[in-house]
């Protein structure tokens, strides 16, 4: 874990160390995709590296969140995704079959999110090097007619849409690797989210912006929005779906939901005006029959996420540091 | 004559005038920084008999630390005169001009009876020995317009009094009487008022004996109350408040109903009966006339005192002891507005009691109890707040340490003193964190200053480290991150004076180590500006994290594993036969793997463990409670201890407990007694923690030894830790700053104005070496 994890440390070798590196107006923004302008075309463009244990999982392997990543990485900007690179760093040993099968999903999956790969690089390390595959994609969309999404635009009165059940990539890896079986089924959710937001945006163009809640979970994409905006964000405990087995495994493992990856869902923030269109939109989609509104963007209390807990007190949701550190003395 | 302790605020000035009249003395009394001054003339006779009444009959408030005398010239002073204060921000007099609050005094009882006087059942009477103090103060001097009391003003009778060097309530703030002051209503929970005045009080008297819960808004902010002998009244009470099982304060008349319901040493009787007038911790008798769902699970109860008249009218109207509890709903700050109480409060209660005297800082009611015969403040606030501690070196400049993270209170070092707040709680929710910037505004107004340096603990998720980083960003100032375990010795070291270095036992839960595991079973060599760490505890790892905090049984099995080699007899104990077996596999799959399962240090967490496991409780509902349960079912008269380990092949040492282990769980397996078991676990940390002690002493030379951290507020602990260091080792226990993280602020403050005054070389971390 560490600085790996999505959580403040993460936030915080971007904002320190990378952003001063490299600061252009372009970056800038930090969402999830740039918006550049390539010879007079706008195109969308984004890169993202994947390294998952275990490979294989209940409900796919790392070649689908290697795509899905991508194309939803792109989705979150308004774009839809056209061009993918796949570039393949492979660690000696690596079974040929269980490769195979990695570039099979990544095929199936490239061709249910309407891309194509159209170019790559493969480079092999040595034994105990790698962790049997890590693959890096970059993905380039156009606009969708219509929208402008950044987070930028989040403003105070938005609603926050969320599209599904939170936690269930996250719980599924973790009781795979840690060979930790728990009561409930539970299956990974990656999915393309291109679909998904193209339905959102021609029922309402105007949505102020979009985030995948990948690492970090929920509370990353709201705790970020809240931190870069100076905004506050008020989340409704209860409105915010959780599937059953996800709930007892985060008991369990001590986890919170709110915290654990997600490879399929997207959190929207919509002005008022639209929201009940877009929340309309997004259930009648296959990927967003559990859609909810799950709260709202205020002026007060700035930078915070709060919890309103059943017992009506607001709880603070903090981003995760990286591991766990129990603060209760 | 210089006299120190608590003498301002309490009455000093118009009682040394009155007694210097009575002495035929000439000259004069002011308050100063750490005291008052009285520069007193006369014939020698005179002034020792002045000096001797002066300790005599001190004014019931008053504590006197020390009084220095010395000869000063002759002066032809034509009178005795109360000089006032004078100047404003840079005298420090005014800084400590406000004082903590009172619990009324005599005076003001003999006329809340008397059906002669005008204020005969007068909620709100008091005078200079009594009444608010910091709850009603706006901002400095600690004048009338400057409190909520300014909205009353005086009629012509109390403005006699209030002007009067010789009257009881000569500048008695708050000063009041029916015809000027504030009343009691009675509203509905939707806010229509139902009666006025004592009519409000008769009603609502009523209504507790009916079983009613009512929202009585007192000096610091709102009490749940309800009838504390019935079992109805206080289950409908936890169920409305989400409050499980966490001990309920009840309030009774006198000693005598608190004798009845407690057993009472002579120290218990005095801090009941202190002005601070906190909540007190004690053995409660069995059986009990109290609902047994106030204090579920343990042998003790909190009692207190009536400290404001209208507590003192209303458990007369009631006739009955009355559960006093925070008006909160669980872990929210504590109401403190009428319309507020309304709003948060209306699920809750079925009548408020409310006035209009408004409370202008929320402060919650102090809990302390007496270890080794004396008495230990576990939550430092109300009656206390905000008395200064004296600095053990003067802050260069203004401090504002922000504290830990759960019973969270700030404090500012400025001078030659430090100011602790009032108890904020846990910075987990909005409110609390709101709570906790404006008390940091509004002290740091009372003091008339704003930090140049931030003090914070490392722990890199407590929202209190959150703040000041982000202060300290915004005023462009330093902040300096003190180790949790150092701030826990440091306070104790300020506390009680200690220029360092000292042995300094920190054993609590958690909290964070510099090198990211969870310290809190450490013997460090500290001084004010860096520590050693000499000695730690065995880490256990935490399966879930804080998870594991509120189920010890994961820390009992992670003790076990370690103890048994990964093959404890688990099926032989009765905690884990109550266990669902695949969700005991998974947490060994945890520990085992290191899954979210970071290894902590702490001493708690082995009370904690051993909780679980003696008295087979699975779950703790609240902080601490299995460790305190294991600490009351312990035989008071059980001296055997189990074996432990010293490794000391490595730097720090190692406290291995898996000995102890290994014999308690034979003990349990041989069916003894949980009492006995119980008791045994305790002397075998008090001796380890001595032998610890004692290794140290032979390397480092005989210091003075600090016991610090919450785990010291168990009595048992603390008290055969004395027993076994005596009489070798000068030990130091927390007295009016709490060993938990209630008081950690001051250690940050003391460690971050020394850290900052070092050579730059010796800075980063303030790690001596
Ligand atoms: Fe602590
Ligand atoms: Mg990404
Ligand atoms: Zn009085
Ligand atoms: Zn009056």
């Amino acid at each position: 874990m560490g600085h790996g994890s999505g959580g403040k440390l993460t936030a915080r070798l971007v904002e320190q160390l990378l952003l001063p590196a490299f600061r252009n107006p372009m970056l800038e923004p930090l969402d999830d995709q740039a918006w550049v302008d390539a010879g007079g075309a706008r195109l969308a463009f984004t890169t993202d590296s994947y390294v998952v244990t275990p490979l294989f999982f209940p409900g796919g392997d790392i070649g689908e969140p290697a795509v899905n990543g991508t194309v939803n990485d792109l989705a979150m900007g308004g774009a839809r995704p056209l061009f993918l690179s796949l570039a393949l760093i492979l660690e000696e040993g690596l079974a040929l079959s269980e490769l195979e099968r990695v570039i099979a999903s990544i095929r199936r999956a490239a061709e249910a999110a309407g891309v194509q790969v159209v170019t790559g690089d493969t480079k092999v390390v040595d034994r105990g090097k790698g962790d049997k595959v890590f693959v890096n994609t970059a993905g380039i969309g156009v606009a969708l007619p219509g929208a402008e999404l950044s987070s930028r635009r989040v403003a105070a009165g938005d609603a926050i849409l969320l599209s599904g059940a939170v936690g269930d990539h996250g719980v599924t890896i973790l009781s795979q690797r840690e060979g930790l079986a728990f009561g409930g089924e539970v299956r990974s959710d990656t999915a393309p989210l291109h679909g998904l937001v193209a339905a959102l945006l021609e029922a309402f163009p105007g949505v102020h912006a979009m985030r995948d809640p990948t690492r970090g979970g929920l509370a990353s994409a709201l705790c970020e929005i809240a931190g870069r905006r100076r905004l506050g964000v008020e989340v409704d405990e209860r409105a915010v779906p959780v599937h059953d087995g996800v709930r007892g495994a985060c008991e369990l493992l001590g986890l919170d939901p709110f915290v654990v990856a997600n490879e399929g869902k997207l959190v929207a923030f919509v002005p008022e005006a639209g929201a009940e269109r877009a929340l309309a939109a997004l259930r009648s989609h296959p990927l967003g029959r559990e859609a909810a509104r799950i709260g709202r963007v205020v002026a007060e209390h700035p930078g915070f996420v709060t919890l309103r807990t059943p017992i009506g007190g607001q709880r603070i949701l903090d981003l995760p540091y990286g591991e766990s550190l129990p603060r209760i003395c | 004559m210089a006299i120190r302790g608590t003498v301002q605020g309490v009455g000093m000035r118009p009682f040394v005038f009155r007694v210097a009249g009575a002495c035929r003395i000439r000259g004069r009394v002011r308050n100063d920084a750490r005291g008052v001054t009285i520069e007193a003339f006369g014939a020698p006779a005179d002034l020792d008999a002045f000096l001797a009444r002066l300790e005599a009959d001190k004014p019931p408030a008053a504590r006197f630390d020390a009084v220095e005398v010395a000869p000063i010239p002759a002066e032809p002073a034509p009178d005795f005169r109360i000089v006032e204060s004078e100047g404003t921000g840079a005298s420090a007099e005014l800084r400590v001009s406000i004082p903590a609050d009172l619990a009324t005094c005599p005076d003001c009882l003999r006329e809340l009876a008397d059906p002669a006087n005008k204020r005969h059942r007068y909620p709100f009477t008091n005078c200079t020995n009594c009444g608010p103090r910091f709850t009603i103060a706006r901002g400095v001097p600690y004048d009338r317009p400057l409190t909520t009391m300014a909205a009353f003003p005086l009629c012509p009778d109390c403005r006699r009094e209030y002007e009067t060097p010789t009257d009881r309530r000569f500048h008695a703030e708050p000063n009041a009487c029916p015809v000027c002051g504030p009343h009691l209503t009675l509203l509905a929970p939707g806010g229509a008022p139902l009666a006025d005045r004592d009519a409000a009080l008769r009603q609502a008297g009523r209504a507790l004996a009916d079983g009613k819960i009512l929202a009585v808004k007192g000096l610091g902010g709102f009490h749940l109350a309800c009838d504390a002998t019935s079992a109805e009244a206080v289950a409908t009470l936890r169920a409305r408040k989400h409050r499980e099982e966490k001990p309920l304060a009840v309030m009774v008349p006198d000693l005598d109903a608190a004798e009845a319901l407690a057993h009472l040493t002579d120290a218990d009787r005095e801090l009941l009966a202190s002005v601070e007038r906190p909540i007190v911790l004690a053995r409660r008798r069995e059986p009990s006339p109290l609902a047994a769902g106030i204090a579920p699970a343990t042998p003790l109860v909190g009692l207190l005192l009536p400290y404001a008249p209208l507590h003192h009218l209303l458990l007369a109207e009631a006739g009955r002891p009355l559960v006093m509890t925070s008006a909160n709903l669980s872990e929210e700050p504590i109401a403190y507005r009428n319309a507020e109480a309304l709003e948060r409060l209306g699920g809750i209660c079925d009548l408020f009691l409310v006035h209009d005297r408004e409370i202008e800082t929320r402060c919650d009611d102090s809990v302390a109890r007496v270890v080794a015969g004396r008495p230990l403040v576990m939550r430092r606030s109300r009656g206390y707040v905000p008395r200064a501690v004296p600095a053990p070196a003067r802050f260069e400049r203004p401090v504002l340490a922000c504290g830990a993270h759960l019973k969270n209170t700030f404090c500012i070092g400025l001078g030659d003193a430090a100011w602790l707040g009032p108890h904020i709680g846990d910075l987990e929710n909005l409110e609390t964190t709101e709570s906790f910037e404006s008390a940091v505004a509004r002290l740091e107004r009372f003091l008339e200053t704003r930090p140049a340096l931030l003090a914070h603990d490392l722990h890199p998720q407590y929202l209190s480290t959150a703040y000041a980083l982000r202060r300290a960003a915004e005023l462009g100032i330093p902040a300096v991150g003190v180790q949790h375990h150092h701030a826990h010795v440091a306070a104790g070291m300020a506390e009680h004076g200690l220029e360092g270095p000292v042995l300094g036992l920190a054993w609590d839960g958690t909290g964070f180590g510099p090198d990211g595991s969870s310290w809190g079973g450490e013997l460090l060599l500290a001084g004010y500006a860096g520590y050693e760490r000499l000695a730690t505890l065995r880490p256990l790892p935490l399966a879930g994290a804080d998870t594991a905090v509120r189920q010890p049984w994961r820390v009992a099995l992670a003790a076990l594993d370690d103890a048994f080699d990964g093959a404890p007899p688990l099926e032989a104990l009765p905690l884990f036969r109550g266990l669902p077996p695949a969700e005991v596999e998974l947490v060994r799959r945890m520990i085992r793997g290191g899954f979210n399962s970071p290894l902590a240090h702490g001493a708690g967490r082995w009370f904690d463990a051993a909780g679980a496991l003696v008295l087979g409780r699975a779950r703790a509902r609240h902080e601490g409670q299995v460790a305190m349960a294991l600490e009351g079912a312990a035989d008071p008269a059980e001296r055997g201890a189990y074996p432990f380990r010293i490794d000391d092949g490595r730097a720090p040492w190692e406290l291995d407990l898996r000995p102890a282990v290994r014999a308690l769980v034979e003990d349990l397996l041989a069916g003894a007694p949980a009492p006995a078991v119980a008791a045994r676990f305790h002397e075998t940390l008090a001796a380890a923690a001595a032998a610890l002690v004692r290794r140290a002493a032979r390397e480092r030379g005989g210091l003075p030894v600090v016991a610090s951290g919450g785990c010291f507020q168990n009595a048992r602990l603390a008290e055969r830790l004395l027993g076994n260091l005596a009489p070798d080792f000068r030990v130091y226990l927390h007295g009016h700053i709490p060993p938990g993280d209630g008081g950690i602020a001051l250690g940050q403050a003391v460690v971050a104005q020394a850290v900052s005054t070092q050579d730059p070389g010796q800075r980063p971390g303030g790690r001596r070496s």
